[in-house]
């Protein structure tokens, strides 16, 4: 065992490592409800590595929020409870685990360039099965549906070739099969 | 049937609704309506304040005493951030206040207008929950909603932000009844199953110890009840936490005192040998855990919890059970009598045996003096004095705050109200206002310090105004004495801007505010004058000269185990590590 320092605060955790996780979280649309939820992550320290959030019962007004987070297993069920003792929520999912989850994310993509760039970037839109949504004899916007590493891969490949501007949405999660969060 | 009543008239309604005597605070432009409102009834009872702070202070003083929520009411800008420091520290001890905030008229929002601040903005993270009215239509079910958020579940405190235009607005006004929130549903009742396995783990443990906290007092006069009943049953030792003294009575056998880092030496070494801990109703806190990793290495531990996050937050627990205190203690003593359980008798001895030879070290000891008036002894004579009466004691923060902990001995839940987790100097005199408003026949006593009672010492004044006679002890040692404290043990003696300097002679203070001044200097006087104090039914601000340099202890440096506590006697060795010296 390696020599630790005094105090608590100074330990270097050795053991347990940073982990991704993806929660939906069910909240009344209500004003300033998503600032609390950034709030909660911003004062207590957790990572936001994406987020989107819309309305999807405009009856009921409630909003999804899909949240992207990583750290320890500790952290993350902190992390839940929290969100949960938010008083609009009315419900927290974690897409990993219990209840493994689809996700996508889309991407408008702008690449500018002409001759054997343009035909390439073109030729390699049709491999991600990606759509062109605007055109002119000098560029390209592609809109890109996939995971995130799908989207960085086509970002990734597209630099070469005259990328020039790139807007996600960020990650939407379901869970697979019949049942409902 | 639902009645038209004006925004303004609709809160003082409100009020009343939900059995609120008394409201604490200060009135401004934004919040003018509902000062009229308030004038033209007269059944609620408003107590001016000097700062808004002192409203929220008083708020909290009143709640924590009575178990019901206490009422604020400020106007926008300055009035509400004003009372931030109050909400913040309401939040982190889990105290109900239901905090009404005065807001530029609707149509000013966002104009940076005169005293416009974004008050749900700001609150927002000091707050359970915070709501900016913004229409009439709204306001009656946003006020119930905020009665029965801040005083369920974990207790809070919460905002209710109304714009100047809304409370001259009319509307329908519906009462309280049948308050059913969509999304806030606090779990009450804990799970049977796993409060069947915790006292299956409580029947077979042989080095057990009760931790409880705050929560108990939050769960009512039957938690306590409840708690005192399970922990003779068992026959177990019990520690608590600043927050939840008086819980169980200082006087029993089965008491060890308080824990933490001014914990008595036989709590900390009880929950540093443990084999067993129940933690019911407290939260982990850095102050009692100090070092994590070494925090009761060798223990199996039970954390009844109403807050969810509270479990497994800072301390990986093996049974954690959410639920209110109460509720669950009852569910434990009907299952343990049902399953005809027994504590392990033998080993509960050995225990026992091991715990008073802690005990004999007799850890709080002081060595008295003739000539100079000991902060302990102080603590010591004004216990005697005041313990066959209905006393309440408040405090502000610091060294004078850990002696009132460890010295005065609290038999009854209720009656100890102190600035826990957030640690506000000035807590101590505007709680003691809003103490002796809910109770005016007892003998409510501030222990102060003279650094800590200077932050919020206009309130002395509210005191005058109202014939409050709450007494302020001030042990005047002329440092902020728990920095002074560390700054000799960690900062090799440097005192950097720590000694009070400039300090106002407290007996003419007193006299000038109408109020009265004593002074004691001598030991030998001490005893006279605090009769003195408890005799004259009108506030007194009592200015007792102790020993400048006395140290707190027992003391667990930050960084320290429970078993790498320091003693009195032991002031002389280095206490703290290097990496030590950064943490609070």
């Amino acid at each position: 065992m390696t020599e630790q320092p005094k105090s608590a605060y100074f330990l270097v955790d050795t053991k347990t490592a940073s982990i991704r996780k993806t929660f939906a979280v069910l909240v009344d649309n209500e004003a300033g409800v998503l600032a609390r939820v950034i709030g909660l992550f911003a004062g207590r320290g957790y990572n936001i590595e994406s987020l989107t959030v819309a309305e999807v019962d405009h009856l009921d007004h409630t909003s999804r929020i899909t949240i992207v987070t990583s750290g320890t297993p500790e952290v993350l069920e902190q992390i839940k409870h929290q969100l949960e003792r938010l008083i609009p929520v009315h419900k927290v999912i974690d897409l990993t685990e219990e209840t493994p989850g689809i996700e996508r994310e889309m991407a408008l993509v702008k690449v500018s360039g002409q001759g054997e760039k343009r035909v390439e970037a073109m030729r390699l839109s049709e491999v991600f099965r990606a759509r062109v949504i605007d055109t002119t004899h000098a560029s390209f916007v592609f809109e890109v549906t996939g995971n995130q590493q799908k989207i960085d891969a086509f970002v990734e490949l597209m630099k070469p070739l005259g990328l020039v501007e790139v807007s996600r949405t960020g990650v939407v999660a379901i869970t697979r099969g019949a049942e409902a969060m | 049937m639902a009645q038209e009543l004006t925004g303004a008239e609709m809160v003082i309604r409100a009020l009343k609704d939900h059995g609120v005597r008394h409201i604490f605070g200060y009135p401004g432009g934004a919040v003018l309506p509902i000062y009229d409102a308030l004038f033209q009834d007269d059944g609620i009872e408003h107590v001016l304040v000097r700062h808004e702070q002192g409203a929220t202070h008083a708020a909290e003083g009143y709640a924590r005493s009575t178990g019901k929520p206490g009422v604020v009411l400020v106007t926008s800008g300055p009035g509400a951030t004003n009372a931030v420091t109050g909400l913040t520290d309401a939040l982190m001890d889990s105290i109900p206040l239901v905090c009404i905030t005065g807001q530029v008229p609707t149509h000013l929002i966002g104009n940076d207008a005169f005293q416009e601040a974004d008050t749900v903005g700001i609150t927002r993270p000091c707050t359970k929950h915070n709501w900016l009215v913004r229409d009439i239509r709204d306001l009656p079910r946003i006020l119930h909603e905020a009665f029965y958020i801040a005083t369920t579940g974990r207790p809070g405190p919460v905002v209710v932000d109304i714009p100047k235009d809304i409370q001259f607005k009319r509307g329908a006004y519906v009462g309280p009844s049948n308050i059913k929130h969509k999304t806030y549903q606090p779990r009450i009742k804990g799970d049977l199953k796993k409060i069947e396995q915790a006292v299956e783990m409580i029947a077979q443990a042989k080095r057990p110890i009760f931790y409880t906290g705050g929560g108990i007092i939050n769960s009512g006069l039957l938690g306590s009840q409840l708690l005192r009943e399970f922990v003779r049953t068992t026959g177990f030792p019990i520690t608590s936490t600043l927050m939840g003294l008086g819980a169980y009575p200082a006087s029993d056998r089965q008491w060890l005192g308080m824990l933490g880092m001014h914990g008595t030496y036989e709590a900390n070494l009880a929950m540093h040998g443990c084999d067993l801990m129940i933690a019911i109703g407290s939260r982990f806190d850095d102050r009692v855990t100090g070092r994590l990793d070494a925090f009761s290495p060798n223990s199996r531990k039970i954390h009844v919890d109403i807050d969810a996050s509270s479990i497994n937050k800072n301390v990986r627990v093996d049974l954690g059970i959410v639920g209110d205190a109460a509720h669950v203690l009852e569910d434990m003593i009907r299952l343990w009598k049902a399953k005809q359980l027994k504590a392990n008798g033998a080993a509960l001895k050995a225990w026992w045996m091991q715990i008073e030879a802690w005990r004999a070290r007799n850890c709080l000891a002081y060595k008295n003096t003739t000539d100079v008036i000991k902060p302990q002894f102080a603590v010591e004579r004004l216990y005697e004095l005041t313990r066959g009466r209905k006393t309440y004691i408040s405090t502000e923060v610091g060294q004078h705050q850990m002696w009132a902990a460890q010295f005065y001995k609290f038999e009854e839940p209720h009656r100890w109200m102190t600035s826990g987790g957030l640690g506000t100097m000035g807590y101590g005199l505007p709680a003691a206002v809003g103490i002796q408003v809910a109770h005016p026949d007892a003998l409510v006593v501030d222990i102060a310090g003279e650094a800590s009672v200077q932050m919020t010492m206009q309130e002395i004044s509210t005191a005058v105004q109202y014939e409050l006679p709450i007494k302020i002890f001030i042990l005047n040692n002329k440092y902020m004495g728990m920095v002074r404290q560390w700054q000799q043990l960690l900062h090799g003696g440097r005192y950097s801007h720590s000694y009070s300097e400039a300090l106002p002679d407290f007996v003419k203070l007193a006299e000038a505010y109408g109020a009265v001044g004593i002074r004691a200097t001598l030991p030998g006087e001490l005893d006279a004058k605090i009769k003195e104090m408890i005799d004259v039914k009108r506030p007194v601000l009592f200015d007792c000269v102790v020993d400048q340099h006395e140290n707190c202890y027992p003391m667990i440096p930050s960084g320290a185990a429970h078993n790498e506590m320091i003693l009195g006697d032991a002031a002389g060795e280095p206490a703290v590590s290097e990496a030590g010296k950064v943490l609070v």
